[in-house]
């Protein structure tokens, strides 16, 4: 399990101090923090006899702080309400709660749970949301995660992305596993184990595959694999290296990086490996495609300037376009879910960081402090990046806002991660 | 012997001089003199090498002195099996001529025998652009093959990237020594 530390100003301390066990995910890291941000109580919900831990408030609180878009209220030493009526608004209203949310788990026969929840507006005085489920404990998790949507949703406006998953390779010592894991970093599930390397893992749009590099023949071949049933096939074995899968949306094709006609150019292949057009031509190198989100552009980095910076071309082919200027190295890009933002890793000074790049204007934003940061990807909702790091010497991953202002860190001790990819 | 060679030579000096660097073979030639005095290996692998000037009568080996594989004899610069490259340089060092010469000939007389030429990069970086930036080496290394006469059939450029570090360092020393194309036989 991936464990957690937290770090977090003083004005959060009381949350964190006994119930966080030392199995809670996340370390959060909230910048500054002159955003504004919506007031949420987690009231414990009624408990059930068994019930997996930690509680579904809690798990819903933690992805509601990762976000960086609200605040929990204490709720030690308060009233524990269970039902709508149950409720003294006053008193929330007085710890300064926008937000209520409260809920019962009772057990069912054959080892399920029944779980209600209520979201309350505390200065309106009114339910917002009202949700029961039949679940089993396996489903526990995942019920949390649609109830920090569902209050997100609510209260921002903006779908949530707490139920996506993401993929990224976990090495240890001389073992590879590509692992597919809840957005909070919480129930990892291992779907490729190799003694070479993995790289460069995307879900398909469905979210029902994923295409990844694997080393294990000896050299890069693509392969896309079913996480459904774990069966997979090779999309881009020709001879030369063959990396850099990226999925059209319409996820019937990707692009990807083939050498077979010497230098690193982008090709379009169909899922099946059927279907082969190159796109990109000249002895430069070209890497790293990936689709605009209506699949008309490809964004990709290219040292055909003299240094490595990103391009964009249509997906039916043409002239590329550069589309960064400054600095020597701007790599990695990756688009947001409404095709406004870029993210990509900009070295400078000798640092490496995540800058978010709006592409109707040109502004760019350092997103991160770190010096060795790799591989960002949007969240589903475009709200944060993920990307990896280096951070005591080991690969660790994190989030960051698009504002910058709220960071967070995945870790598990002993292992490094790397190649972080945020799915549906 | 410098009669087959020469047009070789010249071959690799004027690809030097090309204009597109990216798209040009790139063993340079940074001395001048070493492409007058550089020796083909024989057909067979094993090269005898002069070392006038010392003072030592020595008498030459039997040309079967090493009885194993002639990749492997140690004496024979087939025994060399890497290339490494200056820090954002994609060009073949001079040095690396006469090893790259004797695989040449080796792969001519033998030509069910396959090389697999393995570009590496340091870890400084994307990791997709950096299996790029290795196959960068692993093509040049690849063309100069090509223009010493290897024909296409018998080579495959790959890329490790930064995937498979030699030397797991982060150190200039380790980046250096992973800024590198191996040439490894299919059969080994």
């Amino acid at each position: 399990m991936l464990r957690a530390v937290l770090f977090f100003p003083l004005f959060c301390l009381a949350l964190l101090s006994a119930p966080f066990s030392a199995r809670a995910a996340m370390e959060i890291q909230v910048i500054g923090g002159a955003a504004s941000k919506i007031s949420v109580a987690m009231v414990p919900f009624q408990a059930a006899p068994g019930q997996p831990e930690p509680t579904l408030a809690r798990i819903a609180g933690d992805d509601l702080a990762r976000s960086g878009q609200f605040t929990l209220v204490d709720v030690g030493g308060m009233p524990q309400p269970a039902a709508p009526a149950q409720v003294n608004y006053g008193v929330w209203r007085g710890k300064g709660a926008d937000a209520l949310v409260i809920g019962t788990v009772a057990a069912l026969p054959g080892g399920r749970f029944e779980v209600r929840f209520y979201l309350l507006d505390v200065i309106k005085q009114t339910q917002l949301a009202a949700f029961s489920y039949s679940i089993t404990a396996a489903q526990w998790r995942a019920t949390a995660h649609q109830i920090a949507d569902i209050v997100y949703e609510k209260l921002t406006g903006m779908p949530g992305a707490f139920s996506s998953r993401i993929a990224y390779v976990q090495k240890q010592g001389k073992r590879f596993e590509l692992r597919v894991a809840d957005a909070d970093g919480q129930n990892p599930r291992t779907v490729v184990r190799s003694n070479e390397p993995v790289i460069s893992p995307r879900f398909s749009p469905d979210g029902a595959r994923v295409a990844y590099v694997s080393f294990e023949d000896k050299k890069p071949v693509v392969y896309a694999q079913s996480l459904r049933d774990g069966g997979r096939s090779k999309i881009a074995a020709f001879k030369g290296s063959n990396s850099a899968p990226a999925w059209a949306p319409d996820g019937r094709r990707l692009a990807v990086v083939l050498t077979r006609d010497q230098a690193s150019q982008i090709y379009l292949i169909n899922a099946d490996g059927s279907g082969l057009t190159r796109l990109t031509r000249g002895g430069n190198l070209d890497t790293e495609p990936v689709f605009s989100p209506d699949g008309q552009t490809i964004y990709f980095t290219s040292d055909r300037g003299g240094s490595a910076q990103i391009y964009r071309v249509a997906a039916k082919g043409g002239e590329p376009q550069r589309v960064t200027f400054s600095g020597g190295y701007n790599v990695s890009p990756a688009i947001s879910p409404d095709g406004r933002h870029l993210a990509y890793i900009s070295r400078e000074d000798g640092r490496f960081r995540v800058v978010l790049h709006e592409l109707a204007s040109g502004q760019t934003r350092v997103l991160t402090d770190t010096a060795r940061d790799e591989s960002p990807s949007f969240a589903p909702n475009g709200q944060a990046v993920l990307y990896a790091t280096i951070q005591g010497g080991r690969g660790v991953l994190g989030t960051v806002s698009l504002d910058g202002k709220t960071r967070t860190r995945l870790s598990e001790s002993g292992v490094d991660a790397r190649e972080p990819a945020w799915g549906p | 012997m410098n009669k087959i060679f020469l047009p070789v030579l010249l071959a690799l000096t004027l690809s030097a001089c090309g204009t597109t660097p990216d798209t040009q073979a790139t063993v340079e030639d940074r001395t001048g003199a070493t492409a007058t005095t550089a020796t083909a290996a024989p057909a067979g692998g094993a090269e005898s090498t002069g070392l006038d000037g010392a003072g030592v009568a020595g008498s030459a080996l039997p040309s079967d002195q090493y009885a194993g594989d002639p990749r492997k004899d140690p004496a024979s610069p087939l025994s060399r099996r890497s290339v490494h490259f200056d820090f954002d340089s994609y060009v073949v060092k001079s040095e690396y001529r006469p090893m790259l010469e004797a695989h040449a000939s080796y792969l001519q007389s033998k030509r069910d025998a396959r090389v697999i030429l393995q570009g590496n990069a340091d870890e400084r970086g994307s990791r997709e652009y950096n299996l790029a930036l290795g196959q960068k080496r692993a093509e040049a290394v690849r063309r100069a093959l090509a223009v010493l006469g290897v024909s296409d059939a018998q080579m495959e450029a790959i890329s490790f990237g930064e995937e498979k570090p030699r030397n797991e360092a982060s150190s200039e020393d380790a980046y250096a020594e992973n800024r590198r194309t191996d040439v490894v036989y299919a059969d080994e």
